[in-house]
């Protein structure tokens, strides 16, 4: 039977890491489902759906061996796939500032107050080593007006420049 | 009728132009108008999204809001477009888009703020149009359908924002 797995791979930015994984997946009679992979400072993150005939052993066994010889870490769970029922993100919301501990934490906390349900969110490290500043960019989902939200921002954090977006989504 | 979706080949031909603004075609329009109306959004379809061939499509974009407030979106309402050509874009703008011939995927699309265009209506007159903003996107999404032309084709990642864009 079909089962779904959410394998995390984690290591050392090198070429070929995408290629080697997904070969050997596919190899194994894998499929994918959504993934998102991408470089946060020098590491290569993978999350990635995995559809698989068997159990977890099997498919460690499978990633077992490439992810040795990239050494990367990983770790697989059972999964519901839940696919086909996206939530259309209906705010972007951008937050720049000086980077400090506590950014994400007080945005987040903030945008959990207020009811916004993120959908997505990056972060990076910019600027110079001595002068770091941190970008973050969400897309959510809200019932709550803008400027309830951005008061809610204004009151809880400091020293952060945010923008609210609204997405409107044409179907067309 | 029914909406075609991708994979589906035909989404990705050019279509005919129409030559002949019969009853059959007019019925057709208004065939086509109803089934866009009793769509979900049903601000805009194109012919090719249905299965027929030929370079029609419909934008209405009346009594559709943007945004939490439901501001009304400027619009000059019922648009019938056959053989459009668009002859002028100006601007550009991010926006997203998804589309009925589409399930399940939305994405970023820069598309011109304003465009002008020229185009029949289904009764063969000849018709200048101008416009900007939603409804100038809605058109440029629905006449690419008569192109073989998904939002899938212009995609522009999630991570694009016009803010980025501008302080280069
Ligand atoms: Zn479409």
């Amino acid at each position: 039977m079909r089962q779904w797995y959410m394998i995390a791979l984690v290591g050392k930015d090198r070429a070929g890491i995408v290629a080697q994984i997904t070969e050997a997946l596919l190899g194994a009679g894998a499929t994918l489902g959504e993934t998102s992979m991408m470089r946060l400072g020098c590491n290569f993150t993978i999350m990635m759906m995995v559809g698989m005939d068997g159990d977890e052993s099997k498919l460690c066994r499978v990633v077992e061996p490439v992810a040795k010889q990239l050494d990367l870490h990983f770790h697989v769970d059972e999964i519901e796939p839940g696919l086909h029922q996206h939530q259309t993100p209906d705010l972007r919301i951008t937050v720049y500032g000086a980077d400090r501990p506590g950014i994400v934490a007080q945005v987040t906390s903030v945008l959990a107050e207020s009811e916004v349900n993120i959908t997505d969110l990056d972060s990076q490290v910019g600027g110079d080593q001595e002068k770091p500043i941190y970008i973050l960019m969400i897309e959510a989902l809200s019932d709550r007006d803008v400027e309830e939200i951005e008061d809610a921002l204004n009151r809880s954090t400091d020293g952060v420049n945010f923008r609210i977006e609204e997405i409107d989504t044409l179907i067309g | 009728m029914k909406i075609i979706t991708y994979p589906e080949d035909i989404l990705k031909q050019s279509c005919d132009p129409v030559t002949k603004f019969d009853q059959e075609f007019q019925d057709f329009v208004a065939e086509l108008e109803s089934f866009m109306r009793s769509q979900p959004g049903g601000i805009g379809i194109a012919a090719p999204q249905v299965g027929r061939m030929q370079r029609l499509c419909i934008v209405d974009l009346t009594g559709m809001t943007r945004g939490k407030k439901k501001k009304p979106v400027p619009n000059q309402g019922r648009l019938i477009l056959v053989n459009p050509e668009i002859t002028k874009w100006e601007g550009f703008e991010l926006g997203r888009e998804g589309c009925m011939s589409v399930p399940d995927y939305t994405g970023n699309v820069i598309r011109a703020t304003r465009i002008e265009l020229t185009a029949f209506d289904e009764f063969g007159n000849s018709h200048n149009y101008e416009s900007e903003g939603y409804e100038a996107r809605a058109i440029q999404h629905e006449a690419d359908h008569l192109d073989g032309l998904l939002f899938l084709d212009r995609l522009v990642s999630r991570k694009t924002d016009l803010f980025k864009r501008k302080q280069k």
